[in-house]
Formats: structure tokens, sequence, C-alpha cells
């Protein structure tokens, strides 16, 4: 097997840096580039949207590595620096000054860039929420005043989270999606109606169907927007959250396929010695049978880790179950595997008006995704439906809601 | 090998115990993992390392003892 004697990584937050410490503890000695753009030394997300914004967290709990942890990583870091080009044929990533920095084998982990709202960006007070930046300004513009007016466009899990947030600051919040019930994409109508009754239980004025005509603005500040039902909002502060795209636009004109994301084989491999982990890549996932893109925390180090075994050569195929979580109110929703639109359901554990419960999700006759709700512990044991592609009709000949959950957990473990 | 548990960080995702049972668990109410041995042997510390890796909320630290 050849090894490549210097490997440059892309991207420097959870995937990038999870497949240069993974290099290290393999024992790579070779010549290591680690290449971000942000200003910032690499940090978790995930609190962005939590704590960070809710302002119980300082930006210093959310670091993934300390400056020690960094320099003992024996790498070159190149922070605050874009990629802008990568000539595959030779080996060649080339940075927005014109230096470039040639590599034996190239791991991609630029992430996504959220998408943004045409005609709103240029007013103060309309937010996007993915990097720190934007959650410490989205942070203070929520506390500039008592009684802010909060909108948040689009009811994904960030939108919802940053509803959340807000509320948990006893702002007036409003949120708007064109579609039917929030989360509904990620979980199906049945749950995501459950995520659209917690919202309205603490108090976020939901306003689903209907999407954004046009924002007011005075001095240059948003003031309220329209919406397409002809709705009028006062607005102080605009949430846009309306989902990503992959960071691929560096990509141009490499060769590399670019559908949606670095298209890479079962091995995460996208050429040869190229390499792509984490939100901006998609492969073929051969558990499930199908390509996918994940923007889950979970998969970026997981797929970062298989990533750097087969930079060193173990080829190995990456087929993990996907975990997802997202925290909003008193809600804490976890969930394994996939959640296709017309996956039927069955209640495992708890019941559905609860509070608690487990939830399977069954595609093609096979379990395909388990989703609980504030039942970590149950949800952990049931995973291993999903592991094992259980037949549907093996979890529903006795009525799922009266399963003795705790015994089959126990079974399962 | 001295393992630390940050309780106050851990988002309840169980990665730890699916990666090392014999030294995490998860509080039945709440999910929230327990450290079960901050002294592991040997034999385990390849798992309690992936678990420190694969944990989303980097609530495990750990340190040589
Ligand atoms: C606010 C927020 C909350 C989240 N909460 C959850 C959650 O609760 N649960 C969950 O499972 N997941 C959550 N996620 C998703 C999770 O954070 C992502 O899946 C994860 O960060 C992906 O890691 P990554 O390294 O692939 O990409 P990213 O974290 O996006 O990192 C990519 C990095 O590459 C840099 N970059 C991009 N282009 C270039 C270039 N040309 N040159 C140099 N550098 C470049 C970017 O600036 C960035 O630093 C959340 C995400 C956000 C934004
Ligand atoms: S892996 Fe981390 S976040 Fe998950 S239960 Fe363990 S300590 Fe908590």
């Amino acid at each position: 097997m050849n090894t490549p004697g210097n490997v440059v990584v892309v991207g420097a937050s959870v995937a990038g840096l999870t497949a240069a410490v993974t290099l290290r503890t393999l024992g790579y000695d070779g010549r290591l580039t680690l290449i971000g753009d942000e200003p910032h030394t690499p940090y978790n997300r995930p609190p962005l949207s939590k704590q960070i914004l809710a302002g119980t967290w300082e930006p210093d709990r959310i670091k993934l590595r300390t400056d020690e942890e960094l320099s003992d990583l024996d790498a070159r870091l190149l922070f605050g620096r874009s990629a802008t080009g990568l000539d595959t044929a030779a080996r060649r990533v080339v940075l927005e000054d014109g230096d470039s920095v040639s590599y034996d084998a190239l791991v991609i982990a630029t992430g996504v860039t959220p998408n943004s709202l045409p005609g709103a960006h240029h007013l103060a007070g309309v937010h996007l929420l993915r990097t720190l930046d934007d959650a410490l300004a989205l942070r203070a513009d929520l506390r500039h005043k008592p009684g802010v007016k909060v909108a948040v466009v689009g009811a994904g899990f960030l939108g919802s989270e940053a509803a959340a947030a807000a509320r948990r600051m006893q702002l007036d919040v409003t949120m708007i999606d064109p579609r039917p019930v929030p989360m509904r994409r990620q979980f199906g109508d049945r749950i995501a109606g459950l995520v659209g009754r917690l919202h309205t239980k603490n108090g976020v004025s939901m306003r689903c169907g209907t999407g954004v005509r046009r924002f007011f603005e005075s001095g240059g500040r948003v003031t309220g927007l329209e919406l397409t039902d002809g709705t009028l909002l006062d607005a102080d502060v605009v949430v846009v959250a309306i989902g990503a795209a992959p960071a691929v636009g560096w990509l141009a004109g490499s060769g590399l396929e670019l559908g949606n994301g670095v298209e890479c084989d079962p091995t995460c491999r996208a050429a040869p010695g190229v390499y792509a982990a984490g939100d901006v890549a998609s492969w073929h996932n051969d558990h499930f049978g199908c390509r996918m893109r994940l923007e889950h925390r979970l998969n970026a180090t997981e797929q970062a880790q298989a990533v750097a075994r087969n930079v060193l050569g173990e080829g190995q195929p990456f087929a993990p179950v996907p975990y997802f979580w997202t925290d909003q109110y008193d809600a804490h929703i976890q969930a394994y595997g996939i959640f296709p639109a017309d996956a039927e359901l069955a209640v495992l554990h708890g019941e559905l008006e609860g509070g608690h419960f487990v939830v399977a999700y069954g595609h093609r006759g096979r379990v395909v995704g388990v989703l609980g709700w504030n039942s970590p512990c149950e949800l952990r044991k049931l995973r291993q439906l999903v592991v094992d592609r259980a037949p549907w009709t093996s979890i529903l000949p006795t009525p799922p809601t009266v399963w003795p959950g705790r015994h089959l957990s126990a079974s399962l473990r | 090998m001295q393992v630390t548990l940050h309780q106050d960080k851990c988002v309840a995702s169980g990665q730890c115990v699916l990666a090392a049972q014999d030294v995490f668990d998860q509080r039945d109410l709440d999910g929230v993992a327990v450290l079960l041995d901050d002294r592991p042997p040997a034999e385990l510390h390849d798992d309690v390392r992936q678990a420190a890796t694969v944990c989303p909320a980097l609530a495990i630290a750990l340190a040589d003892a």
C-alpha cells in the first residue's frame, strides 16, 4: 500500500480537524497542512444555536482543541486563508492570495454555506446562523433592547432552535415556513406536527404554509416583512435559516463530480488521492443502498475518521447508521438512520402525546430509522433495529404501544 | 489513563456507551452520561479513546495517569 507523504486538508472545522488528528493517531508522520478560512481556531457548531445564542456559554467553551493540542498536531496551520482552486492533475490547492500547496492526498472538508434570501442581507438586523461570528452578532442584536420582535424564516432544525433560544430570552417570536409544519423534511408529517405544537405551546407565533414576499426597512435596518399571504409583520431582527448548500465553489473546473456536494465512491474517494468528509461529502452508503449527504455533527467525525484510514490505504466502505439530535425548549429529540417521506411509523416506547417516546420508521419492509423524544436510553437500545435493518413485520405483531419497553431494550442490548 | 466526564456539556447522545459500555452508562432520567470507571484497564483504552473522539459535545477528557 502506497501511503502518502504529504496530506492537505481543506476546511478546518470538525471534519477537517478530525481527519488531521486521526491521521496522526494512526501513526502518519508525513507532512500535514490544515487550511481553513475562518479566523478562529476550530470550534464546535451545535452550541451556537443553543448555549451560545441563549448566552449561557461563552465562545471559550466550544473550542474543539486547545492551542497546545493544535500545536501537538505538528501540522502547518493556515487559518484565515481560503482555498480558491484545485488542480487535480498537478495535485495542487490554490489559495486566495495566489499561493499554492501541493499534496499527495487531499481531504476536502469545506462543509456547507447557508442559503440567503434575495433582497434581505444588505439590511442591518438580518442574520444567517452558521459561524461563531454569526451567532455572536445575532445574540448582540437580540439583546439590543427589551421587547425585540424576532422573525425566523425557515422552520428546519436551525430555525427551530433559534426560535427556542429567542423565546428563552422572552422575546416576541414569529416563525415562517412555506411547508405546512416545521421539520417536515427531516421527520415526516406526524412528528413534525408535534414540533409545531411544541413551538406554539412555548409562545411562538407559527406562520406555516407561507413565504416571505418582501422586507421593509428604515435607514438601512429591517423593520418588518410582508408574507406571501399578505400578512404584515413588524420585526427588529430576522433570522434566515432556509437550508445550506455544499461549499464547492472553489472546486469549479477541478474535474470532480459536484452534484449535491463532492460526489464520492463508498470509500469517500472522489478522485485518485482526493477524499471528502462531513457536510460537503456525498457518498454511497452501502448500509442503506443509497447515496447520501448528511449535515450532522456525528457524521462529520465518523466520516473524517473513515477518510483518514482510507487515505492511509485501508480502502474500506463508510457505511454508518447516521445520528442526529436537536434541543428545543424541554424537548431533546434524537434520531438514528434515515427518514424517507413515505416511511411508515410505529411507536415502540411511550406515547406520542406523552412527551417521551421512541418511534420506528419503516421503508420497503425494513426498519430504516428510530427517533426518540426525551428518551435517550430507550433510543440507544433500539438503534440496533436500524443496524440490523430489522424486517418491519418483526416489530409489528404485538400492538407496539403496549410493548414493554424495558424488557425489549434489555433483550436488544 | 484518567477519564474525566463533563456532565454539564453532555448532550445525552449515548455515543460513549456504544463505544465503551464498560466505562460509560447513561442516567435513565435524562440520558446524561455517567462514568463507571475513571481509570479503565489498558484493554479498554482504545474504546475509551474512540468514545472521547466521537462525543459530539466534547464532554470526555483523557489524561495519562
Ligand atoms: C448553528 C448550528 C447548529 C447545529 N446543531 C446541530 C445539532 O444539534 N446536531 C447535529 O447533529 N448537527 C448540528 N449541526 C450540524 C453540524 O454542526 C455540522 O454537521 C458539522 O459542523 C459539519 O462539519 P464539517 O466540518 O463537515 O463542516 P463545517 O463545520 O461547515 O466546516 C467547514 C469549514 O470549512 C471552511 N471553508 C469553507 N470553504 C472553504 C475554503 N474554500 N477554504 C478554506 N476553508 C473553507 C468553513 O469556513 C468551515 O470552517 C449544527 C450546525 C449549525 C451551523
Ligand atoms: S458521547 Fe458525550 S454527549 Fe454523548 S452521552 Fe457520552 S458524554 Fe454525553
